[in-house]
């Protein structure tokens, strides 16, 4: 037996004691998602034992270095330690944007003393962050954020107004774009990470067409931030800000794993059949799209971890993974018909199709727009003049 | 496994894509062989060069004399076939017709294998009736005559079939035309008595004919593998067919993709190059994410076929339809963007355009195989 093989075994067997049957079944609401953080309420003893015998294991970040509070796994463990939580349809452990998002800019960008403290704390689900980027002036145009830093010798004091802060008023902890330097566009920004409990940060969510308040406006009035929460250097925010949005871009994706990837097809037969022609060619014609992109998904995490993959393909995929979302759920309507309309009924489990449905909207928005992922890739990639 | 070539696959490309560039190039193949009125669908010197760099026993087993290898590296082949758009016997004789005679016998294989291996015999499959690849359907009639059988009906779209040694017949030997069971594979020499070929040039170029049997008479030691039982072994020749086109149609998709981009950057209208328009990057944006997808569908679908995986089957189709849709765009692409010129014959994104079509019907095109991963998939 190859050490792979062993090592497959190995994480069978581990799976088999471990995994309680509860977190095998697929999630069904938002509830189901274990976010950690010190306010969160977990819904089942199963969720808080699977959580807790991950975290031991470090299986929360199953490729980080041990000494940050992952298992240390090389990239062809961590591809088995996916394939066998989807070949028994276990539920990840932990859902964070500090795993997918923070986490992989710390590692490259942070002092080893916050990564022993920040990377820790996120492997362990102790501390739920948000993400402080896009304002009401700075959409797509990012970088001419206005939320400002004095700064005050040792501490500077952030005035402004943040916006889409994804559960800012579930988190403990935002990592934040704060402009340091007035003068300088792209070198005027800096990373800094703060408490959400410091004075002066309030959040509001905002309604939204689904009828849900994922997002927040989150204000921040006289917010005193110590000069050691920065991350990289002073005004080279954006630096780390662009590496996170590969990353961020690369999670909104799906191409990591989970439903975006799967076909639909064979589910909505099981649930009330297809009687139509037209409608299982259009299922068909999805299903090829969804198979072929969880293909793309799975080559692109294989040729990113021996630094194969072009980096600006994160884009690509972030454009491809969320317009095919978008048609997943306008087929997941149209076969569910009068049923997928009902807005808050018990048998919707409170109209989860017709609300999954509408949020779906913000994927080829929030991260870079789709237009935006097509600009990048032409110029990147491409390199198609002028663009 | 991860889905990029292992080194010796990466070796290999590096070879093939040098060797293809140099030898098939269009100008030198396509359009030489096209002008000259050519009959045979691919020069006989080039064949013999595959032959020689050992590629024509790519997927023959090395107990048999081949390098005994798999489908990733016979679509490393098809891809550099394809983006020169080099006509050759590839795709019907060392994936078809090797993968139906790794199940031949000793015999057949002594009389067919030495001739591919040397670069001097060809094989097709003849397995359509009609226009349509439905191969759920078969009627060609093989009733038992003395020691042997004799074979009466029609076969359409046999690519290389007038220049081949032999074809590859899905006949009837039992039961009705849509029975799963009853379908028996025979290698039939080109001029058994009774064939007659009505060879067509194609719109790319390439040569395919109608085969009519008339009370076609063959021995048994023509039939390959079990009589009545083929259906299993002709599912194992589609699937690497299948396969081989879809590699074949990327390559296709990213040469078409390359010539496309190159005009864009040096094509200028309105004072620009007309690369720098957001309305055409978009496009392009686009079109490579589709490419993009449509590779990683066909590497994954060539490892779990050679895997022997039990969902290679479904993935086959996906990776023939996406290869197909994304090669199509590829191409209509290229000729839109290209304006004018694309309509002329002297520039090459027509022939591409001309090959997308005739690849993506050869085995099956999307809609085929879309209703295919629909059945597969239980709806």
């Amino acid at each position: 037996m190859s050490d792979l093989e062993a090592f497959r075994a190995e994480i069978r067997a581990w799976l088999d004691a471990n995994c309680p049957a509860e977190m095998r079944k697929a999630v069904q609401d938002e509830d189901d998602v274990c976010w950690g953080g010190r306010n969160f309420t977990f819904k089942s003893e199963a969720q808080k034992v699977w959580l807790e015998r991950c975290v031991a294991k470090g299986y929360t970040v199953p490729d980080w270095p041990k000494a940050y509070g992952g298992a240390g796994l090389s990239a062809a463990e961590a591809k088995i330690w996916r394939e066998e939580l989807a070949r028994i349809g276990a539920r990840i452990p932990l859902s964070s944007f500090g795993i997918w998002m923070l986490g992989p800019a710390l590692l490259k960008f942070g002092t080893e003393e916050q990564k022993v403290h920040f990377l820790g704390q996120i492997a362990r689900g102790e501390i739920r962050w948000c993400q402080g980027y896009s304002e009401p002036g700075s959409g797509s145009d990012l970088v001419s954020l206005q939320t400002y830093g004095e700064d005050k010798g040792d501490h500077w004091v952030v005035n402004g107004q943040k916006i889409w802060t994804s559960y800012a008023d579930k988190a403990d902890w935002i990592f934040c774009l704060v402009r340091t330097d007035k003068a300088n566009k792209y070198q005027g920004i800096s990373f800094l990470l703060f408490d959400m409990t410091t004075p002066g940060v309030t959040t509001r969510p905002i309604k939204l067409i689904s009828g849900n308040s994922p997002f927040c406006e989150t204000f921040f009035d006289n917010v005193v931030v110590p000069k050691h929460q920065i991350v990289g250097q002073l005004n080279r925010g954006w630096d780390v800000a662009k590496y996170l949005l590969g990353h961020e871009r690369e999670m909104i994706s799906g191409a990591g794993g989970g439903e975006r990837l799967n076909a639909i097809g064979a589910v909505v037969n099981r649930h009330g059949g297809i009687d139509n022609p037209v409608l299982r060619a259009e299922l068909a014609l999805f299903d090829i799209d969804a198979l072929a992109y969880g293909a793309m998904g799975e080559k692109f995490l294989d040729e990113a971890k021996v630094g194969r993959a072009h980096p600006a393909q994160p884009n690509m995929m972030k454009y491809a993974g969320t317009e095919l979302n978008k048609r997943r759920h306008e087929l997941l309507m149209a076969a569910g018909g009068s049923t997928a309309l009902e807005w808050d009924s018990e048998e919707t489990r409170g109209g989860a199709p017709s609300r999954g449905w509408l949020r779906t909207k913000a994927n080829s928005i929030e991260g870079g727009t789709s237009e935006v992922m097509l600009n990048v890739v032409a110029k990147r990639i491409l390199d198609l003049p002028g663009a | 496994m991860p889905l990029y070539h292992t080194e010796d696959q990466a070796m290999l490309a590096e070879t093939v894509t040098g060797f293809i560039a140099d030898e098939g190039a269009i100008k030198t193949q396509l359009r030489r062989l096209r002008d000259a009125g050519d009959s045979a669908g691919y020069d006989a010197g080039l064949w013999k060069q595959f032959a020689t760099m050992g590629l024509t026993g790519i997927l023959v087993s090395e107990a048999d004399g081949g390098l005994g290898l798999g489908h990733v590296e016979a679509g490393i082949v098809l891809r550099e076939v394809g983006r020169n758009l080099t006509p050759s016997p590839f795709l019907s004789t060392a994936v078809l017709g090797a993968t139906a005679l790794s199940a031949a016998s000793d015999d057949l294989k002594g009389r067919y294998l030495p001739g591919i291996l040397a670069g001097d015999a060809v094989l097709a499959l003849a397995l359509d009736e009609g226009a349509k690849h439905r191969p759920e359907r078969i009627a060609l009639q093989a009733e038992r005559a003395g020691n042997g059988f004799r074979l009466t009906g029609r076969k359409d779209f046999v690519v290389q079939g007038a220049t081949a040694d032999a074809l590859i017949v899905a006949a009837r030997t039992s039961g009705g035309d849509r029975d799963e069971d009853g379908v028996t594979l025979f290698a039939v020499p080109r001029d058994a008595a009774g064939i007659g070929h009505n060879a067509v040039r194609l719109v790319d170029s390439s040569i395919a004919s109608h085969v009519t049997f008339d009370a076609v008479e063959v021995d048994g030691g023509t039939v390959i593998g079990d009589v009545d039982g083929g259906r299993a072994l002709l599912n194992t020749v589609l699937a690497a067919g299948r396969i081989g086109a879809a590699a074949e149609l990327t390559g296709v998709g990213s040469g078409a993709f390359a010539i496309t981009t190159a005009y864009l950057k040096t094509r200028k209208q309105f004072g620009r190059l007309i690369g720098e328009f957001q309305a055409l990057q978009h496009r392009a944006a686009h079109l490579y994410g589709e490419l993009e997808i449509a590779d990683a569908a066909v590497i994954k679908a060539q490892q779990l076929l050679d895997a022997g995986s039990s969902q290679a089957d479904v993935m086959v189709s996906v990776a023939k339809a996406k290869a197909s849709l994304a090669t199509n765009l590829a191409v209509r692409e290229g000729v839109q963007m290209h304006g004018g010129v694309g309509m002329t014959d002297e520039y090459d994104i027509g022939l591409y355009m001309k090959r997308d079509r005739a690849l993506a019907e050869f085995l099956g095109d999307a809609s085929y195989h879309a209703d295919r991963v629909a059945t597969l998939s239980g709806y």
